[in-house]
C-alpha cells in the first residue's frame, strides 16, 4: 500500500504541472481557459510529430515547442481573449470552449483517432526505475516530473515576487486600473502572464505524452484535472496546487483499488467533497476558490 | 387630451407581435398535420430539429436569462435517457417512461443546485463539466446498461415502425410547444422581470429585492427537465442507450454554437439558432471532422465579433418583437423606447456580468 501512495503523490507532481497554468490564468486575468486541456494534447502532439518525423527526443523537442507554446499564449491573448473579456466574465468561457473545439478536431483530423505515446522516444527512462528501501520501485520519469513541479511552482513563485515583471503582473491582476496609474503596462503584464501560462501546458503535455498515452479528445479530461487539483488546492500558495494534484491523485489511486473503474471516480469524488466542505464552511461561494497564488506569497 | 398625450404608454405587444403570435399557431397547427405528407425520413429529421429546438431554449434559459453558463448541460440529456431506460425495465410503457424519467432529472437537479449555484461563472460552468463526467461513469457502473456497450429501449418494438415514428413526431412536437410556451409565460410574468433585472446586473436586482437564488434555481431546474425530456425523445428515436454518446460534451458544444448564433438572452434566437444549426447539419454533417471544426470556430467568431447573435442583431437594427416577453414603455414625441428586452448595444447580455 505504501508503495501505491508513493506513486499516488508522484502522479500528483503531474496534476500540479497540468494545475498551475490554469490557476495561474486565473488569478491574473480572471479567466478559465476550457482550451487548457487541448493545448496541453497540441503540445504533446508536436513533440510527438518532431520525434517520430524528424527524430527530435522530446526533451530537445521541448526547445522548440515551448518557446511556440508561449508565443500561442501571447497571442492568444492578445487576439482573443482580450477581446472577448471586454464582453463580460461569461463571453470568453464561450470563446475558449470553441476554441477547444477547433483545436481537437484540427488534432483529429491530422493525426486521426490513433492514441500516440512519446515513450518509444525516450528510450529507458519511460520504464527505468529506483529502488527505494522496502522495496518499493519509483519510476524515473515519475520523479523527474515531480521535481519538475517542484522546481517549476518554485520557480513561478520567485519570479512572481522577486522580479519587477512578476510584481507588475501582480499588480495588474490585483487591479489592472491602478496599476496603469502606476505605469504598469496591463496588456502586456497579461499577453505575458498567458505566455507565461501556456509554457507551463507545453511541459505539462509533454509529460502527459510520457507517462501516459494520449489522443485528439484526451484534453477534456486533462481539463477537468487542472481544474480539480487547483480547486482542491484551494487558495493559498502556489503550492497550494501541488498539495491539490497530490490529493486528487491519491483519491484516484485509492478509488482504483475499491474498483476496477474507480479511479476517474475517486478523484471526481474527492473534488466534489472538497468543494462541498469549502463552500458549507466558507458561505462566500466559490469567488474564493482559485483566488490568486501571488497574493499571499508577498 | 392633454394628460393623454404626455403619459407614457405601455405596450406589451406590437402589431408585428400578434400577427406573428398568429403565425405561430399555425405554425404548430401545419406542423402537426405534417407526417401525412412527409417521408419517413423527413419525419425524423423534423423530430431532431424539434429536439435541437427544445436543446436551444433551455441553455439559452439558463445562460442567457440566468447568466449561468454550463458546459455539462450533457448530464441531463443522458439522465433522461438513462432513466428512460431504467423505467421501461421496470415494466412501465415506454412511453410514459419518457416522460417520469425527464420529472425525475427535474427533481435530481434541485438538490443539484443547491450546491452548484454557489459557483461562479468559468467554475459553475467546469464544475458542471465534472458532475457530467461523473455521472456517465456511475451510470457506466449500472449492470442494465453493461458499461459502454449500452442497451436499448426494446419495449418500444412492440410499436410498429410508422406509428412510433409519428407518434415520437408529435410527441416531440408536444413537449417543445409545451417547453416554448412555459420559458414564454414565466418570461412574461413577474418572473420575468426578475430573470431580465438578474440578467442584466445580479447584483443591482438583488439589492432591489429581486429573490436571485430562487429565480436562477426556477431556470436551472426547468433547464434540467427541458435537457431532460430532450435525452428521453434522443432515445425515442435512436433506440439504443450508449452512455458515451448521451453523455457527450458535444451536446453541450451544440447548445452553446445554437445559442450563441441565434442569440444569447432573446428568445426568438434560440429558436432561430436551432434553425441554422439543423440546416448546417443537414448540409454539412457529412463532412465530418471538418464540420466540428468550422461549427468551433463560428462559436469563436461569434462571441468575439457578434455576442449578440444574428437575432439580436436583427432585434436592435430593425426594432422587430415577433414574441415579445418584456415592455415598451412610448413616450409622447419619441420613437419607441425599451426596457431590458432588447440592451443597448453597449449592455450585451453578457457584459454586466460581474466577474
Amino acid at each position: 500500500m505504501s508503495n501505491q501512495i508513493i506513486q499516488g503523490i508522484l502522479l500528483g507532481g503531474y496534476y500540479a504541472l497540468i494545475a498551475c497554468g490554469l490557476s495561474f490564468m486565473f488569478s491574473v486575468m480572471r479567466i478559465i481557459n476550457l482550451a487548457h486541456g487541448s493545448l496541453a494534447v497540441f503540445a504533446a502532439f508536436a513533440l510527438w510529430w518532431l520525434a517520430s518525423r524528424f527524430h527530435v527526443s522530446p526533451f530537445v523537442g521541448l526547445l522548440i515547442v515551448l518557446p511556440l507554446m508561449a508565443a500561442i499564449g501571447w497571442a492568444l491573448q492578445r487576439f482573443l481573449l482580450e477581446r472577448s473579456a471586454r464582453g463580460g466574465a461569461l463571453l470568453p468561457i464561450l470563446t475558449t470552449f470553441g476554441l477547444a473545439i477547433v483545436i481537437d478536431n484540427m488534432l483529429f483530423e491530422q493525426f486521426g483517432a490513433d492514441t500516440r505515446s512519446l515513450a518509444p522516444y525516450i528510450g529507458s527512462l519511460s520504464y527505468d526505475s529506483w529502488e527505494w528501501p522496502g522495496s518499493i520501485y519509483v519510476g524515473k520519469l515519475a520523479v523527474i516530473m515531480f521535481a519538475t513541479a517542484v522546481i517549476l511552482l518554485g520557480g513561478l513563485q520567485l519570479f512572481l515576487t522577486r522580479t519587477r515583471l512578476g510584481r507588475s503582473i501582480r499588480a495588474t491582476s490585483e487591479d489592472p486600473d491602478t496599476a496603469g496609474l502606476v505605469g504598469v503596462d496591463a496588456r502586456r503584464a497579461n499577453a505575458i502572464a498567458a505566455a507565461i501560462a501556456m509554457v507551463t501546458v507545453g511541459l505539462a503535455g509533454a509529460f502527459l505524452g510520457m507517462r501516459a498515452t494520449f489522443d485528439p479528445y484526451a484534453g477534456a479530461p486533462q481539463l477537468l484535472f487542472a481544474f480539480e487539483a487547483a480547486v482542491i488546492g484551494g487558495a493559498g500558495s502556489l503550492w497550494g496546487t501541488l498539495v491539490g494534484g497530490i490529493v486528487l491523485a491519491l483519491a484516484q489511486t485509492l478509488g482504483a483499488q475499491v474498483h476496477p473503474q474507480g479511479f476517474l471516480i475517486g478523484g471526481h469524488a474527492v473534488f466534489l467533497v472538497v468543494l462541498f466542505v469549502r463552500l458549507s464552511t466558507s458561505g462566500l461561494g466559490l469567488r474564493g476558490l482559485l483566488r490568486l497564488p501571488s497574493r499571499s506569497a508577498s | 387630451m392633454s394628460a393623454a398625450s404626455t403619459s407614457p404608454i405601455i405596450e406589451r405587444g406590437t402589431t408585428t407581435s400578434r400577427i406573428a403570435a398568429i403565425a405561430v399557431a399555425v405554425i404548430i397547427a401545419l406542423l402537426a398535420i405534417a407526417p401525412q405528407f412527409l417521408s419517413a425520413g423527413a419525419v425524423d429529421r423534423m423530430t431532431a430539429l424539434f429536439i435541437y429546438v427544445i436543446l436551444a431554449a433551455m441553455w439559452n434559459a439558463l445562460a442567457g436569462f440566468g447568466g449561468l453558463v454550463s458546459v455539462g448541460q450533457q448530464v441531463f440529456f443522458g439522465l433522461g435517457a438513462y432513466f428512460a431506460i431504467r423505467l421501461a425495465d421496470t415494466g412501465l410503457n415506454p412511453f410514459a417512461s419518457l416522460f417520469v424519467a425527464a420529472i425525475i432529472v427535474g427533481v435530481v437537479s434541485w438538490p443539484l443546485s443547491l450546491f452548484m449555484l454557489r459557483l461562479r461563472n468559468g467554475e459553475f460552468a467546469i464544475g458542471m463539466w465534472v458532475i457530467a463526467a461523473l455521472t456517465h461513469l456511475l451510470v457506466n457502473l449500472d449492470r442494465l446498461v453493461q458499461g459502454e456497450t449500452g442497451t436499448s429501449l426494446i419495449s418500444l418494438n412492440v410499436y410498429d415502425a410508422g406509428t412510433r415514428r409519428v407518434a415520437i413526431y408529435w410527441l416531440a412536437l408536444g413537449s417543445m410547444t409545451a417547453l416554448l410556451a412555459i420559458l414564454f409565460g414565466l418570461l412574461r410574468g413577474s418572473t420575468g422581470a426578475a430573470i431580465r433585472a438578474i440578467r442584466d446586473n445580479e447584483d443591482a436586482a438583488a439589492s432591489v429585492g429581486v429573490r436571485v437564488t430562487g429565480t436562477k434555481r426556477l431556470l436551472f431546474v426547468l433547464a434540467a427537465f427541458g435537457i431532460g425530456v430532450a435525452g428521453a425523445l434522443w432515445l425515442a428515436t435512436s433506440i439504443t442507450f450508449q452512455p458515451k454518446t448521451y453523455f457527450n460534451v458535444q451536446w453541450t458544444a451544440y447548445m452553446i454554437f445554437m445559442v450563441l448564433v441565434g442569440g444569447i438572452g432573446t428568445f426568438e434566437g434560440a429558436i432561430l439558432g436551432a434553425l441554422v444549426f439543423f440546416l448546417i447539419e443537414t448540409w454539412f454533417g457529412g463532412t465530418g471532422v471538418w464540420y466540428l471544426v468550422s461549427l468551433g470556430a463560428t462559436a469563436v467568431l461569434f462571441s468575439l465579433f457578434l455576442p449578440r447573435g444574428l437575432w439580436g442583431t436583427i432585434e436592435e437594427r430593425f426594432g422587430l418583437r415577433l414574441l415579445p416577453v418584456g415592455y415598451r414603455v412610448i413616450l409622447p414625441g419619441h420613437a419607441p423606447a425599451d426596457d431590458g428586452t432588447a440592451p443597448s448595444p453597449e449592455q450585451t447580455p453578457l457584459d454586466q456580468e460581474k466577474a
